[in-house]
């Protein structure tokens, strides 16, 4: 039930919010995300000791033999943890700031939340593909609602785009579900499918594109830089900490168990796709002024190598995405929320402009150093772990590979570092002059990111485990 | 059977209701018609739970013939509801506007129970000839007159082809009964053949399928829109039910059903691919919407060529999911006075519970998850793919269903997200009322399909 619990609590909390006046519903989000916090760490402890009582089975629709089947493993776990902080964290970012129609704001913010805890929670492929839409509708209202100037181009575009990708897999999920002589979608069953190579073959297609699509994977990445560029900047933590992972949680939870063949068959075109992806999106993010693109693209080489480990298939690999996807979530969040700061107290997002940040607000620039290391992957940061295993199980995959994803942690140090410089060092000018340190709520939400970064730098071994069932049951396919 | 009775009844006795009755009251002797026919024709469904009966070869009464029939006449009561005053403002004769529609659906109702080559010819004819009459119902516009005239002209020339088919299988069969005509047992002969194309082409002709599709846009833009939003929904829903019981069960056998198989899923795609691309391109609502009519008569056409449970299933469904939304959606276009884009501009700040309710529509018109549209693509989807070859055009529908995603979302766009003081006629708090009802009924079927389905 504590699963349940994980999508209803968002859920009733967002529809309450759109009734809601004044500061009900920031309160409101706040109280929700605390909850849900709790529930999720609840429910973590009871993973270990009683598993079964997380799962949840319910008819939905016996015509078709689909259930509402809400379960968790190691990975769903993770998410599902890293939902709960991610939201709790961007409400307490942003808890000072004033949007228009805040009841709509919020409730849909509360709306997406419980959309991606159900893509995370689903064992039932039909449950899965309704969430994975579902999460998508509040955010493209999100967007273009309060988005830039060019947001309802913008998002329409992203919106078509993940939907085309979504309706190939409903597709593949169809395809599977008639092949299926169980007349079920649940996951137990499409992984006993045993289909042949041949029909692997293709249907690994119409899984990956709607993957690659979300994650984003090259050349299916267009939607996401202008996305991120003129979404709300909250939003844009939602995008890029957690939607991005439905892709990544996508082809470890239905893509691999269920299309071996058709991985391994691909793998290597995948790997190389990852791999050109992190190249290309690190040069163009070393010539870029816009923070909020700088950002984007430097996610995109992120996920770039954490799609390139998964088809690596080893262990090492393996355990590395599923670190990584927790602290890529929490490290890029904490970059946002000082784009967000940046941007509320300037209104620019071209650093040309920015500098010397550092002399008038010590404090802000600190906690920048320190996400932005971890964001590189720095030894006794969060990132440094990840990024290791992911690389040494794409060394024993293919030397060459690794040889040429490598260059992506010296080309992210080099934009990284080149990022800081112009912002905060420097010589102040007329506009950082007069900038003040942080605010006691901002000063909370990095503080949380940080102290997030270092004891998962210097002690990962919690996520590690709890992960570490995934891993072996995936790797068993 | 009491489907038929009672609504053809209906009609008459409206008629005569408009000698006695004041011009504002009609609607509600409309309405309580059509609800007596709802009820008449549900309380029929314990006698044939377990199997149906024919009556004199003509017509056969089913489970699946009841509950098609509830959905049709169950639209057309959402329809009155949120529309029926507006049948005031076409013309004088009110009640026969009223009297009209209840003829067309004594004519859906028996296109949904014909088991017989005739019963079909007259199905068909009892719902083309009263649409004639209302597409030209506004007598004093030219565009209505012109609707009018092009769908008789039109309509006339595929009753005759169909005619002519239904003659040409005659002489191939020797009987009407569709369910004994046993074509292409072993060999097809070309008479049959022959008869059988003809028999599509007039079908696709009447669900308004690309390359038969012409009338279409000029008779749903001239036509008053209250009529239209009757014509393009539940109508278009009579013609295929009697376009998938045709050929499902007369031509479903042997080795006819790859001949016009193939044919059929050509028009498919045909229908799916021009219907999307001339939607986008389209400056006035009501326009898309007739060309967005034709572009889900291609997801329909699946249920046509698929021929198992999955696609008996999905007609329903999406005779349902489509003609529910799509009255939703002229229910409040009739409602605004400019019909282009601009015309919905800015909506959702002046009358946000019918933006909301647009939205809900067109979400379930893309078939997005947890509204009915989702799930009735979903199942003429399932039904194609269960068929096995037709898999390039599932392909083909699901990019198009992409492509539809741009003009109906043009709607929300313009309501939500551009700024603008659109031209609404005040409305009435019974009709926001009747507009949250359907918007509940499309969730409802979109969470859970099975409220429908378990009937059949």
């Amino acid at each position: 039930m504590l699963t349940v619990l994980l999508i209803l609590i968002p859920f009733i909390a967002g529809l309450i919010a759109f009734g809601l006046k004044g500061s009900g519903p920031k309160v409101l989000a706040v109280i929700s995300s605390l909850a849900t916090v709790a529930t999720a760490i609840g429910a973590w402890c009871r993973l270990g000791t009683a598993p079964d009582s997380l799962s949840f089975t319910a008819n939905w629709i016996p015509q078709l033999g689909s259930q509402f089947r809400v379960g968790l493993d190691g990975m769903g776990m993770m998410l599902c943890l890293l939902t709960a902080i991610a939201f709790l964290l961007v409400f307490i970012a942003i808890y000072n700031r004033n949007y228009e129609s805040s009841n709509s704001f919020y409730g849909l913010l509360l709306l997406s939340q419980a959309g991606l805890t159900g893509v995370f929670t689903a064992y039932d492929a039909l449950q899965f593909y309704i969430f994975w839409e579902l999460a998508l509708i509040p955010v493209y209202f999100l967007c273009s609602l309060w988005g830039g100037d060019k947001r309802i181009a913008v998002t329409f575009k992203f919106f078509v785009y993940t939907f085309l990708g979504s309706l190939l897999m409903l597709v593949g999920i169809i395809y599977l579900y008639t092949q299926n002589p169980d007349h079920s979608f649940s996951w137990e069953s499409f992984t006993n499918l045993h289909l042949g190579a041949d029909q692997q073959n293709w249907l690994f297609w119409l899984f990956f594109v709607a993957f690659a699509i979300k994650m984003p994977v090259f050349p299916f990445h267009t939607w996401q830089p202008d996305t991120y560029e003129q979404s709300p900047t909250p939003v844009t933590m939602i995008l890029s900490g957690i939607m991005v992972k439905m892709g990544l949680f996508g082809v470890i939870r239905w893509l691999v168990p269920v299309l071996p063949e058709g991985v391994h068959m691909w793998a290597d075109v995948a790997i190389v796709l990852s791999i050109i992806g992190i190249i290309y999106a690190s040069c163009i993010a070393m010539v870029q002024s816009d923070l909020k693109r700088l950002i984007a693209y430097s996610s995109i080489a992120h996920i770039g190598l954490m799609s390139a480990a998964i088809f690596s298939h080893t262990e090492q690999g393996m355990q590395g995405v599923l670190l990584q996807m927790f602290n890529h979530g929490i490290n890029i969040i904490g970059l946002w929320i000082i784009v967000e700061i940046i941007q509320q107290r300037f209104n620019i997002k071209n650093m040309d402009e920015l500098g010397g940040i550092a002399q008038k607000a010590p404090r802000m620039a600190i906690f920048l150093v320190i996400i932005s290391l971890a964001n590189i992957g720095l030894p006794l940061t969060n990132g440094f772990v990840g990024e290791f295993l992911m690389f040494s199980g794409l060394f024993q995959y293919n030397h060459w590979f690794m040889a040429v994803a490598g260059l992506g942690i010296i080309l992210a140090a080099v934009y990284t570092l080149n990022m800081i410089q112009k912002v905060m060092f420097g010589n102040a000018n007329a506009l950082t002059e007069t900038t003040t340190d942080l605010q006691p709520a901002e000063v909370l939400a990095l503080s949380l990111v940080v102290a997030i970064i270092l004891i998962l730098g210097v002690y990962p071994k919690p996520i590690l485990d709890l992960v570490s069932n995934t891993t072996a049951v995936v790797l068993k396919f | 059977m009491n489907a038929l009775i009672s609504t053809a009844l209906s009609g008459v006795v409206l008629m005569f209701v408009g000698l006695f009755a004041r011009k504002q009251h009609i609607k509600f002797f409309a309405i309580a018609a059509i609800i007596i026919a709802f009820i008449a024709n549900l309380a029929q469904y314990p006698s044939v739970e377990l199997g149906g009966y024919t009556m004199f070869g003509m017509i056969e009464v089913t489970k699946f013939s009841i509950i098609f029939n509830a959905v049709a006449i169950g639209s057309t009561l959402l329809y009155f509801l949120l529309s029926g005053s507006e049948f005031e403002k076409v013309g004088e004769h009110v009640a026969d506007y009223f009297a009209l529609v209840f003829f067309i659906l004594a004519g859906i109702s028996l296109a949904a129970t014909f088991s017989n080559l005739l019963m079909l010819f007259l199905a068909i004819e009892i719902m083309s000839i009263p649409q004639y009459i209302l597409a030209g119902s506004d007598k004093k516009n030219l565009k209505s007159n012109e609707a009018a005239l092009k769908y008789f002209l039109m309509g006339c020339f595929s009753t005759g082809v169909l005619l002519m088919g239904i003659t040409l299988i005659y002489g191939s069969a020797g009987t009407f009964e569709i369910a004994s005509l046993g074509l292409g047992a072993e060999n097809v002969s070309p008479l049959a053949l022959c008869g059988t194309i003809l028999v599509a082409f007039a079908l696709a002709f009447k669900v308004s399928a690309v390359p038969f599709h012409f009338w279409t846009p000029d008779v749903y833009d001239g036509s008053p829109t209250v009529f239209t939003s009757f014509m393009a929904t539940v109508v278009k829903a009579g013609g295929f039910i009697a376009f998938v019981r045709l050929f499902h069960v007369g031509f479903g056998g042997g080795e006819i059903s790859s001949h016009w198989m193939l044919l059929l899923a050509i028009i498919t795609a045909l229908t799916l691919v021009l219907g999307n691309f001339t939607a986008v391109f389209q400056q006035s609502v009501k326009r898309m919407l007739a060309y967005s009519s034709i572009a889900q008569a291609g997801f329909m056409m699946f249920a046509v060529i698929a021929m198992n449970l999955a696609a008996a299933q999905g007609i329903v469904l999406y005779a349902a999911a489509y003609s529910i939304a799509t009255i939703g959606i002229f229910a409040v276009l009739l409602r605004l006075k400019d019909y282009t884009f601009e015309g919905f501009n800015g909506l959702a700040k002046k009358e946000p519970v019918l933006a909301f309710a647009v939205t809900v529509f067109l979400f379930s018109l893309a078939g997005i998850p947890v509204t009915a549209g989702f799930f009735a693509k979903y199942f003429v989807l399932a039904a194609a793919i269960q068929q096995g070859h037709l898999l390039w055009l599932v392909i083909l529908a699901v990019l198009c269903a992409a492509i539809s995603v741009y003009y109906y979302f043009r709607v929300i766009i313009a309501m939500y997200f551009k700024q603008g003081e659109p031209q609404v006629e005040p409305v009435s708090g019974g009709f926001k009322a009747g507009l949250i009802f359907t918007v509940i009924l499309v969730l409802a079927l979109g969470l859970f399909p099975n409220l429908l389905l378990c009937w059949l």
